[in-house]
């Protein structure tokens, strides 16, 4: 589990992250107590038999260990290095109530990689079935939920209105956490099982929605894409990003090798990043690699971040400057930006969520010279397409209403990931598309 | 992968290109666009629909940078790598009454299809389409037959009426008001012409052209500000009521990346495209 030294990853996009050999992975195997109830399955969102693929690790037999986990999980390369483990499987392993948890993430990360490398074997599919099913989005749910469906026999074809598959996987997640070449690759094994995925059709315009609903069932995977702005003064300057839009353009567009690539992103000087969740750390990271001086600005304590703790850390060792307990107030500048005025926050008593709630104290506003502003304070569902579908109800915060069965209000209409959620992880996801294509194959069975 | 089916020089700098692109054309409607992306290198750039047929959709523009020459450099049977669309909300067609259409420069390509739509639902309309000279000037025939009455400027006086197409706005405004008016060309164009006919509370459409990424809603990259309030372009317009659009925002946004845009030109040009200079 070697990092690469924060010296030299800053100046590239390569992973942080080696990954650990065969031989640590079967030392770290050995660590396993095989526990009669095994509480790191039930931390995991998807349910993989992680004792069972620790057994075949233990004997060297990664063939076998990677067939255990692709019964349960078809991105086993993506989720070994975006899972927060800490407070999934890992945070579950009993060894880590006195020591080191078995780090099952490298673990799987280790058994896809080695895959890779030896060739891949597609599990085999059912036979095949008449009906046809539509999903709407290539992020992780629908890619998840085709694998399940294609697996059981069903005819599946994704919609994509990106030229890519992948959603947040390949325009959100940079290259340096996820290589994109580890993303294409689970996605040809996806298409392996002869799923369909139709790049460039953005559902409701490009396939209308009659279209739409001539399929047999419907799963709704489009994320929660929409960014949303602070609505402070100065929002509108130049030089001023939503975390989407800075990220897209380097990740999906690679706008840091501009120009070999066409699509521009400013660069270097003064980058102030709003927001402390996964997307604000991301967003800050790729912003240091193309040579910016970047503050990190989050309105609570450095403790109450949503991002995982490694990238904080990762972040924190890149050089990034945090700035906790601070809050914008107006961004500055005359066409360009060139500042960010910011007002120290108190902190008060803990609010619903569990975190303290944060008073701006008077008199203390200061000014951050900057010459980018990316805002990272999270993304709703997109209500293009739940708008256009009658009977579709939406609840606050505008994500899509689903029962425990990933069942919309609608007959047929099945929906998972963060359209449902609202802005979440990469694996609960995964576990809800799970959810999601075990309704419809039931509902074909008459279960 | 999405053919060209063919393509020309319609006017000093300024291209015709039709490409197969059925999800497309059986979708769009008048005031729509697409997104597209020629390579794997390209980015992504949106362009109005200015018509379909079959399984084709029709896209006009002038090569003024990377994508656009690129895009311009290519011939019958050549491929796009991406066209995603129709993009936007389409145009507010139904039965005004009288309409005029606007067009200024390259912003002529999205008339016509406002045009017939317009025609289709009853309206009688006059176009006027204004170029800085004759040469310049794009789809004339087009236009003569899908108007009503179709009034031509040149800046130089080149051909038709001397001067913008503000001028003829104007009179039509005061001796027989329309019931509304379309203006689509250069942002400033736009600004000052849609201000006509403000003082006579004619309800006025403009097709506002900010920079785009994903041209989906994901974004925010063309954002504008319509009556105080910030919208996405790409999904709330691109047409929007011209007096309340901020004119002065949208043209400082739309010079963002003017410095790289430059930077990208001049390497394309000097062969860092590996083509060696040989457009």
């Amino acid at each position: 589990m070697a990092d690469r030294s924060a010296e030299v990853r800053i100046n590239d996009f390569s992973e942080v992250d080696c990954g650990i050999s065969a031989e640590e992975a079967v030392i770290e195997a050995e660590r396993c107590l095989r526990c009669k109830k095994p509480a790191c399955v039930e931390g995991c969102p998807v349910g993989i038999d992680i004792p069972g693929f620790l057994k075949y690790i233990e004997e060297e037999d990664f063939r076998s260990a990677i067939g255990i986990i692709k019964n349960s999980n078809m991105l086993p390369a993506i989720c070994g290095r975006v899972c927060p483990q800490e407070v999934q499987c890992e945070g579950e392993c009993i060894l880590g109530v006195k020591g080191k948890p078995i780090a099952i993430g490298a673990l799987e990360r280790f058994l896809a990689d080695w895959e890779r490398e030896h060739g891949v074997t597609v599990p085999e599919s059912k036979e095949k079935r008449k009906e046809r099913i539509a999903i709407v989005g290539s992020g992780p749910a629908g890619l998840t939920a085709a694998a399940e469906l294609a697996r059981n026999g069903f005819s599946v074809t994704i919609f994509e209105a990106l030229h890519a598959a992948g959603g947040v996987l390949i325009y959100g997640i940079p290259e340096f956490r996820l290589p994109k070449k580890v993303v294409a690759a689970e996605i040809d094994e996806v298409k392996r099982l002869g799923v369909l995925i139709r790049t460039n059709h953005l559902v409701g315009r490009s396939v209308p929605v009659e279209e739409l609903l001539s399929y047999d069932a419907i799963i709704i995977a489009t994320g929660a894409g929409l960014p949303a702005f602070m609505g402070i003064p100065g929002e509108n300057l130049i030089g001023v990003y939503s975390a989407n839009e800075f990220l897209t353009r380097v990740n999906l567009m690679h706008a840091n090798a501009f120009p070999q690539y066409d699509t521009p992103v400013k660069r270097g000087g003064n980058v102030v990043v709003i927001g402390g969740g996964n997307v604000a750390m991301d967003s800050a990271r790729v912003a240091r690699r193309m040579g910016a001086d970047v503050t990190l600005v989050y309105r609570r304590r450095q403790e109450d971040m949503p991002a995982r703790l490694v990238e904080v850390h990762h972040a924190e060792e890149e050089g990034i400057r945090f700035l906790t307990c601070t809050n914008p107030t107006r961004i500055l500048g005359e066409g360009t930006v060139t500042g960010v005025e910011v007002v120290s926050m108190d902190m008060c008593e803990l609010d619903d969520s569990g975190r303290p709630s944060a008073k701006p104290i008077p008199g203390s506003e200061q000014i951050i010279p900057a010459d980018v502003v990316i805002e990272a304070i999270g993304q709703s569902p997109n209500p293009l397409l739940i708008r256009m579908i009658e009977g579709l109800v939406r609840e606050k915060k505008g994500n899509l209403k689903v029962d425990e069965k990933g069942r919309t209000t609608v007959p047929k209409i099945f929906a998972a990931g963060d359209v449902a959620t609202g802005a979440a992880t990469v694996i609960l996801a995964m576990g809800a598309a799970k959810v999601a294509a075990e309704s419809v194959r039931k509902m074909f069975d008459g279960e | 992968m999405y053919q060209v089916k063919s393509a020309r020089l319609l006017a000093e700098n300024v291209y015709e290109t039709w490409i197969e692109a059925p999800h497309v054309s059986r979708n769009a409607e008048a005031g729509q666009f697409l997104v597209l992306r020629i390579d794997d290198e390209g980015e992504r750039i949106p362009l109005t629909i200015s018509g379909v047929d079959g399984d084709c959709v029709r896209v006009i523009f002038m090569a003024v940078g990377t994508t656009t020459e690129k895009l311009a450099a290519l011939k019958t049977g050549d491929a796009i790598h991406d066209v995603v669309g129709p993009l936007g909300q389409p145009s507010e067609v139904h039965h005004f009454g009288s309409c005029v259409l606007v067009g200024g420069g390259v912003g002529i390509a999205c008339l016509p299809i406002i045009a017939k739509a317009l025609k289709e639902s009853g309206n009688s309309v006059i176009g006027i389409i204004g170029a800085r000279n004759k040469d310049l000037l794009i789809l004339e025939d087009e236009m003569k037959e899908a108007c009503d009455e179709l009034i031509i400027t040149t800046d130089d006086g080149s051909y038709g009426i001397k001067g913008f197409a503000a001028g003829p706005l104007k009179e039509i405004c005061e001796s027989r008001p329309p019931d509304a008016v379309w203006v689509i060309g250069p942002a400033i164009m736009m600004k000052v012409t849609s201000g006509v006919t403000k003082p006579f509370g004619i309800k006025t459409f403009v097709s506002l052209n900010p920079v785009m990424v994903d041209g989906t809603g994901m974004c925010g990259s063309c954002r504008v500000v319509v009556n105080g309030e910030t919208k996405f372009a790409c999904v709330d317009g691109p047409e929007f009521d011209a007096h309340q659009v901020d004119f002065d925002l949208l043209m400082s946004r739309q010079r963002f990346y003017h410095p790289e845009e430059k930077e990208s030109r001049e390497h394309h040009h000097s062969g860092g495209c590996g083509c060696g200079g040989h457009h």
